[in-house]
């Protein structure tokens, strides 16, 4: 157990919420330094990492296609497999689908258009190191700022991760904003260990900001990291 | 030797981008019954081996320029080798 975990943010070109995703967090209690994507290694003492929001490459091919390629995804991959914390926001979570790390896929929102606004979402369970500071059906409003955010996988697919309680989170009854299958808002891997989701929390943790409702999952994720820091690297 | 490679959404998944082709098609008079958007990637390689070329272009497909997952992929060889 150590004061401040270390929580590094990952920087892609095109990467846009990096400083945002590391204020949060530092304002949570973690230590969140930048760390570039052609780096080949974590960190000393990494207790999580998070793949922040943006347009890496550009988007180009698919969202996440080409960053899943970037020499610090094969860490990200390593840590992730030995049991390590690892969060995406949006084009974070674009990125995780990609790289095989969480299931499903993110296409073109149904409407075809952007979308920016605060969006009411519903939290499936308190059980991850994610939402410990949620309860189970707990409402929260997060903004939600993507083009690609429609979450996809086939029946089957969706039965099983329904079945293992890995849709983690939910947009609330009439409130999807980009058309995603069973209403998905963010899915974990089956270890839990590894979280995905489309809602950007570090843009709600303050209350100028309109809510502070991201503050419980990214602190959830803050208190995981303390407990377990220096438990992967 | 070159070759196309064309990439198709899957059947079954959403196409909004076809959707409003399809749409504005209709409203152009055609009489339309689906469109579909994919993407198509021109690649050149630097082997002159066939089957070594389809080897290699498959595996592109499979690790970068598909998601097997929501799309489908098509292999066409272009002649002047």
């Amino acid at each position: 157990m150590i004061e401040r975990p270390r929580i590094p943010v990952v920087v892609f070109p095109g990467s846009n919420d990096d400083r945002d995703a590391a204020l949060a967090l530092e304002r949570l209690g973690a230590d969140a330094p930048l760390v570039w994507h052609t780096d080949e290694a974590l960190p000393a003492g990494t207790a999580a990492v998070v793949l922040p929001g943006g347009f890496s490459y550009g988007d180009y091919l698919r969202c996440g296609a080409i960053a899943r390629f970037s020499p610090i995804m094969r860490e990200v991959a390593a840590f992730a497999d030995d049991g390590g914390l690892v969060l995406g926001i949006c084009n974070g979570f674009q990125i995780l689908t990609e790289a095989g790390l969480l299931p499903g896929a993110l296409r073109p929102n149904a409407s075809l258009s952007f979308v920016c606004r605060d969006v009411a979402l519903v939290v499936e369970s308190p059980a991850t190191p994610f939402t410990t500071r949620c309860e189970t059906g707990q409402p929260l409003t997060i903004p939600v700022k993507h083009g690609d955010g429609c979450w996809f996988a086939d029946d089957e697919l969706l039965a099983e991760l329904e079945h293992n309680g890995q849709v983690l989170l939910r947009y609330g009854a009439g409130a999807n904003p980009n058309g995603s299958i069973g209403d998905v808002a963010g899915v974990t891997n089956a270890d839990r260990n590894v979280f995905g989701l489309m809602p950007h929390p570090e843009h709600a943790v303050d209350p100028l900001l309109g809510s502070t409702d991201g503050a419980l999952l990214l602190g959830s994720l803050v208190d995981a990291a303390r407990s377990s820091a220096g438990a992967f690297v | 030797m070159r070759a196309t490679v064309l990439v198709r959404p899957k059947p079954g998944i959403l196409d909004p981008q076809g959707q409003a082709v399809e749409s504005s098609l209709r409203h152009l008079g055609f009489d339309v019954a689906d469109a579909r958007v994919g993407r198509l990637v021109d690649v050149e390689l630097a082997t002159d081996d066939r089957g070594e070329a389809q080897a290699q272009l498959e595996r592109m497909c499979e690790q970068l320029l598909t998601n097997p997952l929501i799309e489908s992929y098509e292999i066409a060889f272009r002649g002047g080798a």
